[in-house]
């Protein structure tokens, strides 16, 4: 089967049940992409289908042939990765992909962002190293916008 | 610590020879030309390596120690590589708990640092023939007054003849550069670019992928398989082989669980296999274990005295004739740590040796863990540290590097062990479930005049100990033996409780439970009494003093969470520092109708106060919308970490406080992901946490732990001035 990741086409030898988080981490060794529940309820998967975020973990993989897959490595949003690190937003890191793939997202659709909006667009990313103040600081000055 | 010639000997040579996990080139370096000592070395480029030999786990211990061993040494902290630190006691206590990698290594790097900062000095006097006591050393280069002589790179060689100076000399903290200030995060760019690397995430990918193996634990600690049918399992496709691991024998210590493994290709194939498995299993002693019932028990327990721990006066007489009686019952929940990086460890492992990258809290134990499973002469196990995805105490356990380990050897390949959120969430090192009585006698003023708190859980040391049946000294140690009381009449005791499950540290440990209760207590106190919470628990706690054994009533007070006493004293007047500010930052006594609620507590030398502020949501829920926080953690290294420790411990205090319960039914625990093991989510987190730190040239105290024991009850306290609901159970819902 082949997959866009990133802009470029790999092929992969993946039964189609088997999900995308997993294809990404252990056939295609791109490990940005986190396991953190398989069960669409943590977020540390999330990953983009054509620009549209989505659980890795719980997504087949026969359902992102012929559409773009993005994942951490291949995000292109720079004002993100700078206000994040200006913010000194990680704490372990394990949960901050998925963080920054929804926050992408929702910068992709709505470039200025209330403190609700970023609430409602990152309710499914689970911190448990308890970041969620400084991410929504973090959104905001990726924004443009006061932290 | 001090540090021994053969201290200094045995790093050299041996530094090198691991891969460096965290370059993004898997390239193994030429041995450095000086091997100061086991942290510090610096190759023919004068480039200086740092070991960070604690593990990074959240709280930005990479970006700290390494900083405090640059700046004392005299290396600008920019320009220095920093190599994460295999276990192996030549770095002396790896074990990443108690909120102590800065309080505890703190003098002993620094005097490595200042050792060898001595040595440079020797080698740059005769190298360029000036008296040493014009020179020193920063930012990588030698100094003569204000002018640069060099670097390190002139002095690499000729400094490993110098002899090593017996008594190191610290600069004074104010001539510290980079320490105290803000400081560089250093992972942060590999965390955003997503090439970070946790335990699962392979060594980099130069190497062949793992096989993945994925266990069917026990369901119920010291369950046993009967019957094993692997049949549809060995049909995953990928799937290679199911093994069954050794049982472990009673008490479960740091043995790894047992269980059946399915071991394949890849995660999901191992995953599905397990699934498939048909196992049928001898329940166990500790099948009738059932929550409900066991609070039952702990209730039953704390009607009748237990054992003494704490006792000054007489408490039964006093409390026979007050004027006026509380009493409370608290009780909390066993709780899953739950970090977001379930645990995972690789290992390559034969006859003769293994090599295990893990997550891991505490290298050197999981190295003699797996050398006891397998049989090795401990020296021929190495254990790596990756960084982990958070730790709050469940990586101080080793079992999934001996299950990696074991699994590495019968599949003679490099094997994966990947947990599943359920595996985390079921087979924990759970903090133990808690029921504590409180009693007090006030007099006609409202002032305390007697004290009495009974306290029942399972203890940590049942899991290393089945005699171990009630808490011990330690355990009440954090926050109620402890507890500064000027109160006359003072008894805490330790009721029985017979443990069912692996009980282990988390985040803050027995503070839990015991600063929910003493802390919601006063605030009681205060209402029955009809005076302000704060005036309440100020004079109870007493004037300024340093607590004494025979003041507090028990036995022995040998140190304060392992800080020596000369150090870090019980110090009453840093709590009513932190109460102080907290009041301001807060605006305590300007809150009008705000329903704020507060706490200060002191645990692993640091004391913190915090002010919670809530209000009802629109299903009338509980919500915290704002909070402060003052600390005083002595000295700070790092202190934007500090300050981000505080506000991730709030938002942790707040998860449990409000959602965490593990509960248990015929000895298996209930909760299977996330679904059912709530997490506070961004849309439960307050809109603004303010943090202030004390400015302090005290010894450092901790900084992950003691931002959590005085949140629940601050938010408990708060939601009572809101409502007049009284909350003395955990989780709040
Ligand atoms: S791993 Fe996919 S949502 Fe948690
Ligand atoms: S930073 Fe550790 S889980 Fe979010």
């Amino acid at each position: 089967m082949k997959l866009d990741v990133n802009g470029s086409t790999r092929e992969v030898d993946a039964a189609p049940d088997m999900p995308l988080l997993w294809v990404l981490r252990d056939l295609l060794g791109l490990t940005g992409t986190k396991f953190g529940c398989g069960e669409a309820l943590c977020g540390a998967c999330t990953v983009h289908l054509d620009g549209v975020p989505v659980r890795a973990c719980v997504t087949p993989v026969a359902r992102a042939e012929r559409r773009k897959v993005t994942t951490i490595e291949g995000m292109k949003n720079s004002a993100l990765r700078l206000a994040w690190i200006d913010l000194g937003v990680p704490q372990c890191g394990f949960c901050q992909a998925g963080q920054l793939m929804s926050a992408a997202a929702l910068l992709e659709a709505n470039p200025k962002p209330t403190d609700d909006d970023i609430d409602h667009a990152l309710a499914g990313n689970l911190c448990r190293c308890g970041t969620y103040v400084r991410i929504r600081a973090a959104v905001k000055k990726a924004a443009g916008g006061e932290p | 610590m001090t540090l021994t010639r053969r201290g200094f000997f045995v790093g050299t040579g041996a530094a090198f020879a691991l891969y460096p996990l965290y370059a993004r080139a898997h390239v193994v370096p030429p041995p450095p030309p000086w091997q100061a000592n086991p942290w510090i070395s610096i190759d023919d480029k004068g480039t200086v390596t740092i070991m960070s030999h604690r593990s990074e786990m959240g709280q930005g211990v990479r970006s700290t120690l390494p900083v405090l061993i640059a700046d004392e040494l005299g290396a600008d902290p920019k320009h220095i590589t920093v190599q994460q630190a295999w276990g192996d006691e030549q770095f002396g206590n790896q074990d990443t708990d108690g909120s102590s990698s800065v309080r505890i290594p703190f003098l002993a790097l620094r005097e490595a640092a200042a050792t060898a900062r001595m040595m440079l000095i020797t080698a740059a006097a005769a190298h360029w023939k000036v008296p040493e006591k014009r020179l020193d050393v920063r930012d990588s280069k030698i100094w003569d007054g204000a002018k640069a002589l060099g670097g390190f790179v002139e002095l690499v060689h000729e400094v490993k003849s110098v002899p090593v100076p017996k008594k190191p000399k610290l600069r004074a903290l104010k001539e510290l550069k980079y320490v105290g200030k803000e400081l560089p995060q250093r992972d942060a760019e590999d965390v955003v670019d997503g090439v970070a690397l946790f335990a699962a995430d392979g060594l980099g990918w130069n190497e062949p992928g793992p096989l993945t193996a994925v266990i069917a634990h026990p369901p119920v600690l010291f369950a046993k398989p009967t019957k094993i049918d692997s049949s549809e399992a060995l049909k995953v496709k990928g799937v290679r082989r199911v093994i069954e691991l050794p049982a472990p024998k009673p008490p479960i210590g740091f043995q790894a669980l047992g269980g059946v493994a399915v071991v394949a290709d890849n995660t999901w194939a191992a995953m599905k296999g397990r699934k498939a498995l048909r196992i049928e299993w001898d329940r166990g002693p500790n099948a009738g274990h059932d929550t409900a019932a066991y609070t039952e028990e702990l209730r039953a327990s704390v009607k009748r005295a237990g054992a003494q721990m704490r006792n000054v006066g007489d408490v039964d007489a006093a409390l026979a004739k007050a004027a006026t009686k509380v009493e409370a019952e608290y009780t909390g929940a066993y709780l899953a740590h739950a970090a977001m990086e379930p645990p995972a460890a690789i290992a390559d492992a034969d006859q003769g040796s293994a090599t295990v990258y893990a997550c891991t809290q505490s290298p050197v134990g999981m190295r003699d863990e797996i050398a006891k499973a397998l049989g090795l002469d401990k020296q021929k196990v190495r254990v790596n540290v990756t960084l982990l995805g958070g730790g709050f105490g469940r990586k101080s356990f080793p079992d999934f590097g001996i299950e990696a380990a074991l699994l590495a050897r019968e599949m003679k390949q490099r094997v994966r062990v990947q947990w599943t959120r359920e595996d985390d969430l079921q087979h924990g090192s759970f903090h133990t479930t808690s029921v504590q009585a409180l009693a007090a006698a006030l007099d006609d003023k409202g002032k305390v005049t007697a004290w009495r708190h009974r306290i029942a859980y399972p203890s940590i040391d049942s899991t290393f100990d089945p005699a171990a049946d009630k808490p011990s000294d330690g355990e009440v140690g954090m926050g109620a033996t402890d507890l500064p009381l000027a109160v006359p009449n003072v008894r805490v005791e330790a009721c029985k409780a017979t443990a069912h499950m692996r009980i282990g540290w988390l985040r803050s440990v027995c503070n839990i439970p015991q600063a929910f209760a003493v802390h919601s207590f006063l605030d009681e106190i205060a209402h029955a009494a009809k005076r302000d919470p704060r005036d309440v628990m100020v004079e109870t706690f007493g004037p300024a003093r340093v607590l004494t054994a025979k003041e507090l009533g028990v036995p022995k007070l040998a140190d304060n969470y392992g800080s020596p006493l000369d150090k870090t004293p019980f110090d009453v007047a840093r709590l009513h520092r932190v109460i102080d500010k907290v009041s301001d930052m807060a605006g305590w006594n300007r809150r009008g109708g705000r329903a704020l609620g507060m706490a200060a507590h002191s645990s692993f030398a640091s004391w913190v106060a915090v002010v919670a502020s809530v209000e009802k949501g629109p299903r009338g829920e509980l919500r915290v919308d704002e909070a402060w926080i003052a600390a005083d953690c002595g000295y700070v290294v790092n202190p934007d970490r500090v300050r981000y420790q505080m506000e991730g411990a709030f938002l942790f205090g707040l998860s449990n406080a409000l959602h965490g319960a593990i509960t248990v039914k015929d000895g298996a625990v209930v909760q299977t992901n996330f679904r059912d093991y709530r997490l506070l989510r961004i849309t439960e987190a307050p809109r603004k946490i303010h943090v202030e730190l004390i400015a302090s040239d005290a010894h450092p105290g901790g900084a992950g732990e003691p931002g959590t024991p005085p949140v629940a009850p601050a938010v408990a306290n708060a939601w009572f001035a809101l409502t007049g609901t009284r909350l003395r159970s955990m989780p709040f819902a």
